[in-house]
């Protein structure tokens, strides 16, 4: 199997990114894949924290793209799992430390040591963007279902099909109760307005907070709600075929009912 | 008793709200993102009226407007001459399309040629 390398972006900044590239390769990793996650946020590294990896970091993906150190070296193991790693984003450096060539050949460098290379985009749809979007073969875009998400994740969507590349949709933090009350966008409407193929729905969750401030990934924890979610979206990328629990939009009857019952 | 029929029909459906502003809103977006469709539409919008009408091309504006729930396409084409009803011969839409008795219809010739071709037509009348 040649090396599945995903760029996983979303255009708005705290949709979820880092958080859904830290558990979604958790899940894939769990699930026997060699992963390699790169954190392309160049200047403002996180995944490390997410992932409770910090004190390890010796080398970043600028040193390697400087030739500084070997590529194997600057690969942080997570020792959690059996085939987890991640390769840091340098904290004192420019976006533009790193060209979108470079860090190409760094992506491509890495499908020695992993079947699935998940790539940590920063934000915005500018310099960082292109570095990540040029490593990668394919694209996870991350979405909440508000209108500023949104429409930066049309835009992104917009510039991956320019390159282009597969692009798969994964709406993040659904209040399933409010949409159910007609106050949240559903996932049906997510969809079709920026007319891409949903991979996955992750509702809200607390318990999310808590799992970051520890930096422990979702699947460790056998008794979270979101870790079978996490999985779920780990086989779809694997191309299994599994329906994806719907949030459904209100009818008038569920209205009723709830108006009922609320008041 | 309020409450209840306030949480029955309303306003509650902030999300039928959203869904119907960022469809407008991702609308424009597009059309701003690509300009060279908006200039060959502008081109065939011209060719469809001059079919009619004799127009001003180089004054011909084409913009998009937004209104409350829908985009609005705003085109200010003068006319510098209304053919009488009668002149008003119907030609296809489609200029692509070939049509086997007008030949000279396919391809949307100029305006001077296509008028000289209609009082031809109503000659022998």
């Amino acid at each position: 199997m040649s090396t599945r390398r995903i760029v996983v972006t979303s255009g708005k900044g705290g949709v979820g990114k880092t958080t859904t590239t830290a558990n979604l390769g958790a899940a894939l990793a769990k699930r026997g894949h060699r992963v390699v996650l790169v954190d392309a946020d160049i200047g403002l590294r996180n995944l490390d924290l997410v992932l409770g990896l910090e004190k390890r970091i010796v080398f970043d993906i600028v040193e390697v793209a400087e030739g500084r150190c070997q590529l194997r070296q600057a690969l942080i193991k997570d020792k959690r799992f059996d085939s987890l790693a991640i390769l840091p984003a340098a904290q004192t450096r420019e976006k533009e430390a790193i060209t979108a060539e470079q860090f190409a050949a760094v992506i491509a460098g890495l499908d020695e040591f992993a079947d699935f290379v998940l790539i940590d985009c920063p934000a915005g749809i500018e310099t960082g963007f292109r570095n990540a979007v040029a490593g990668a073969k394919e694209a996870l875009v991350v979405t909440t279902p508000e209108v500023s998400a949104i429409r930066d994740a049309d835009r992104v969507i917009g510039k991956l099909l320019e390159v282009p590349m597969p692009i798969s949709l994964i709406v993040n933090r659904l209040r399933p109760e409010m949409v159910r009350s007609g106050d949240m966008l559903a996932v049906e409407d997510v969809c079709e307005v920026l007319n891409a193929t949903l991979v996955g729905v992750v509702p809200d969750d607390e318990e999310i907070i808590d799992t970051t401030n520890r930096g422990e990934p979702i699947v460790l924890d056998e008794s979270n709600r979101l870790r079978t979610i996490y999985d779920k979206i780990a086989r779809r990328l694997e191309g299994e075929d599994i329906p994806i629990t719907s949030f459904e939009k209100p009818t008038f009857f569920k209205r009723l009912i709830g108006a009922i019952t609320t008041g | 008793m309020i409450d209840f029929f306030k949480r029955l029909f309303g306003p509650s459906d902030s999300g039928a709200t959203a869904k119907q502003r960022l469809q407008l809103v991702l609308m424009t977006d597009h059309l701003a993102l690509a300009p060279e469709m908006i200039d060959a539409m502008k081109r065939e919008l011209v060719e469809v009226i001059s079919r009619y009408v004799e127009v001003d091309r180089e004054k011909v504006e084409v913009d998009f407007e937004r209104h409350d729930h829908a985009l609005a396409m705003m085109a200010n084409v003068p006319i510098l001459g209304v053919a009488r009803p009668s002149e008003r011969a119907p030609e296809p839409l489609e200029p692509a399309q070939p049509v086997a008795a007008q030949p000279a219809a396919a391809g949307a010739p100029p305006l001077q040629q296509r008028k000289r071709r209609k009082k031809a037509q109503r000659a022998p009348a």
